[in-house]
């Protein structure tokens, strides 16, 4: 206890490298718990997307793919299904509820996406929280659109603005859907997955915008009025994907191969929770060599405290001699050097412990804009502790190094340090 | 006796040369004496035998009646810690100590040392004030200051409190007015006899300088009792 003191004031006695030395560990710590955090954070968000959704339906490609652009809105489908083939699947046995989605517009960022009153009703989130109205409500007119929390939040729309949708899901669009301005009818209350940065609006509203386009663009001479559009067959012809809910949990296999097998045209069904896990699976490589590279820096950041209290040894000898003398034993100069590893290490983790919430503070709306990503700022996790004691252990038994020579040293220099 | 070495011979490796082989060394209680001999004839080598930092190869090694060439280790260094005060020729501080934890350092490894500080002062701290107080330093003005901005002379006067604390039967001074110049080494040397006077310790001063033999009950050249292995008898009381 008394050498825990003496490694504190020692340590506390060479600020400028000390410091540079506690900077590295901290850094290297708090890069790994972020690592760590943003991994755990972003499969509770994955997994909290989407619930109470038995199969997700698209045109045939990867799994992976359709639950992506259809739940996460990330990336674009590679092909469309027809009307009929969703109202034919939607009167399969054991299906109880079908959910459309059209997908391919943006407003400033945010993708808008074709959906119908039934989304509201049908759709999850952590488990089983529902969608809830902050303001207004679902669609009533073929132009009414219902904005996400985020989107109505960061472009400051309130219930009746019109917005203008673009052509295409970029950032920056240059062709307008100027038109057919939709009318903002409800805005949700915040759910932490990708519909608070969803714009919907009802498919026959997203039918409207492209009925007088032919092969992705405007056909020229032809103008169809937002007025003219609500007293035509607004039905679609294609969407981008559905979600099935059923009756019974244990058909699910069932209706999966059904779909699968339907001869009418190639689709796809996915059960979400399976291609989540097949995501993982596929990410655990990266996520592998993430933690791999951070647990690098955390070794690096230890090396160079051992380098620090390694070259201090030569020009502590006196020192080692003098606590000899007043009655030190070797093995309190090796407790001397090991508790010094342990302050540098323990000083290193808290101080990482810090920047990371600091990180946290300042990168929580950056990720959340950038990639959608919410970043709750919570206790330490004990996956957290097991990472930070770990460290801590690391740099202790590092310690052992110096802490060995310096017991040598002390025994061989004895009262007196002869070079 | 406070002292006694009989028929020692030491090595710091084996296989090497003998650096000291002296037949008899003999220290009453009380003396104050000076051993004198140039630098690198084996004085500190001589401290840490004496101190039980090293054992010898062959003989035995006396201090205070307790043969300490047969302690093990561990006791041999708590023996060191209870009984022996050193103030060494300069760097005598913990750097990153303040004043008063250098001077009560030994308080903290040996428990006799502390009880005894305490008995005498109520506490270590209040011992080490005394201390320091009776030395010339005023605690509370170089309270605040580290110790490495303390003159060469102050920092020695330091280690002679801290020699004392305690009230060690022992004090083993190797050098230790050799980085002070001539009129703090007289101050030194007048604080350092007046103070083992007052606490009855025994003082082993150690220096290459022979002027300053003069001033102790007894004066030893180690070359003398080293070089003929005869050892030099003095006139012991």
């Amino acid at each position: 206890m008394a050498m825990l003191r003496l490694a504190l004031l020692s340590v506390l006695s060479r600020r400028v490298t000390a410091g540079l030395t506690l900077l590295a560990i901290a850094i290297s710590v708090a890069m790994l718990l972020s690592v760590e955090k943003v991994r755990r954070d972003a499969r509770g968000a994955f997994a909290n997307t989407i619930s109470g959704t038995d199969l997700v339906v698209g045109a045939r490609s990867g799994a992976i793919q359709l639950l992506l652009y259809s739940v996460f809105r990330i990336g674009n489908a590679t092909n469309n299904i027809s009307w009929e083939t969703y109202q034919d699947i939607g009167n399969f046995p054991r299906v109880l509820w079908t959910v459309p989605i059209s997908l391919g517009d943006s407003h400033r960022g945010f993708r808008v996406m074709g959906t119908s009153g039934a989304y509201f009703e049908h759709y999850r989130y952590a488990r089983t929280e529902t969608l809830q109205f902050g303001s207004g409500g679902p669609f009533v007119d073929v132009f009414d659109a219902v904005l996400g929390a985020e989107v109505a939040n960061r472009l400051g729309y309130a219930l009746g603005d019109k917005i203008i949708v673009s052509h295409g899901a970029g950032d920056v669009s240059f062709v307008d859907h100027d038109d057919k301005p939709f009318r903002v009818a409800g805005i949700l209350r915040p759910t932490g997955t990708p519909v608070d940065r969803t714009v919907h609006v009802s498919v026959e509203g997203f039918t409207a915008m492209h009925i007088d386009w032919r092969a992705g663009a405007p056909m020229p001479g032809l103008t169809i009025t937002a007025d003219d559009a609500r007293g035509m067959d607004l039905t679609p012809k294609t969407i981008t994907a559905f979600l099935v809910g059923l009756d019974r949990k244990i058909a699910i296999f069932n209706v999966q191969r059904r779909i699968n097998e339907y001869s009418e045209e190639p689709v796809l069904a996915i059960i979400p929770g399976v291609a989540l896990q097949e995501l993982w699976d596929l990410m655990s490589v990266a996520e592998n060599l993430l933690r791999f590279v951070s647990a690098m820096v955390v070794a690096t950041g230890l090396l160079g405290m051992l380098t620090v209290i390694l070259s201090s040894l030569e020009a502590r000898r006196r020192e080692m001699a003098v606590l000899r003398s007043v009655g030190a034993r070797p093995l309190h100069v090796f407790a001397l050097f090991m508790s010094e590893a342990m302050v540098f290490a323990l000083v290193g983790a808290a101080a990482g412990v810090i920047l990371l919430y600091v990180a946290l503070l300042v990168g929580q709306p950056i990720v959340a804009r950038e990639f959608g990503l919410h970043l709750p700022i919570a206790l330490l996790g004990p996956g957290d502790w097991w990472i930070i004691a770990a460290v801590v252990a690391a740099g202790t038994a590092a310690g052992a190094v110096p802490a060995v020579r310096a017991y040598r040293l002390s025994l061989a220099d004895g009262l007196s340090m002869r070079i | 006796m406070i002292v006694e070495i009989d028929r020692v011979r030491f090595a710091w490796k084996t296989g090497q040369r003998d650096i000291l082989d002296i037949t008899r060394l003999e220290i009453a209680a009380g003396e104050r004496v000076f051993i004198e001999g140039p630098s690198g004839s084996g004085k500190s080598t001589l401290f840490s035998l004496l101190g039980g930092v090293v054992s010898p190869r062959v003989g035995t090694v006396r201090v205070l009646q307790a043969d300490i060439s047969q302690m093990p280790a561990a006791r041999r260094d708590r023996f060191r810690a209870d009984h022996i005060g050193f103030v060494f020729q300069m760097f005598n501080l913990v750097p990153y100590l303040s004043m008063m934890d250098n001077v009560v350092l030994p308080c903290r490894f040996s428990h006799r040392r502390f009880e005894r500080a305490q008995t005498r002062s109520g506490s270590p701290d209040a011992e080490a004030r005394r201390l320091l107080v009776r030395l010339g330093l005023e605690p509370a003005e170089l309270l605040g200051r580290p110790v490495t901005e303390l003159s060469i002379g102050q920092q020695q006067r330091v280690a002679i409190a801290r020699a004392l604390i305690g009230a060690p039967e022992l004090i083993m001074a190797d050098e230790p007015t050799s980085a002070l110049d001539e009129g703090t080494r007289k101050r030194f040397l007048q604080v350092l006899s007046e103070q083992c006077d007052e606490a009855g310790v025994s003082l082993l001063f150690a220096s290459h300088d022979t002027r300053l033999g003069a001033l102790f009950d007894r004066r030893i050249s180690l070359d003398e009792l080293n070089r003929n292995g005869t050892g030099m008898p003095g006139q012991a009381p």
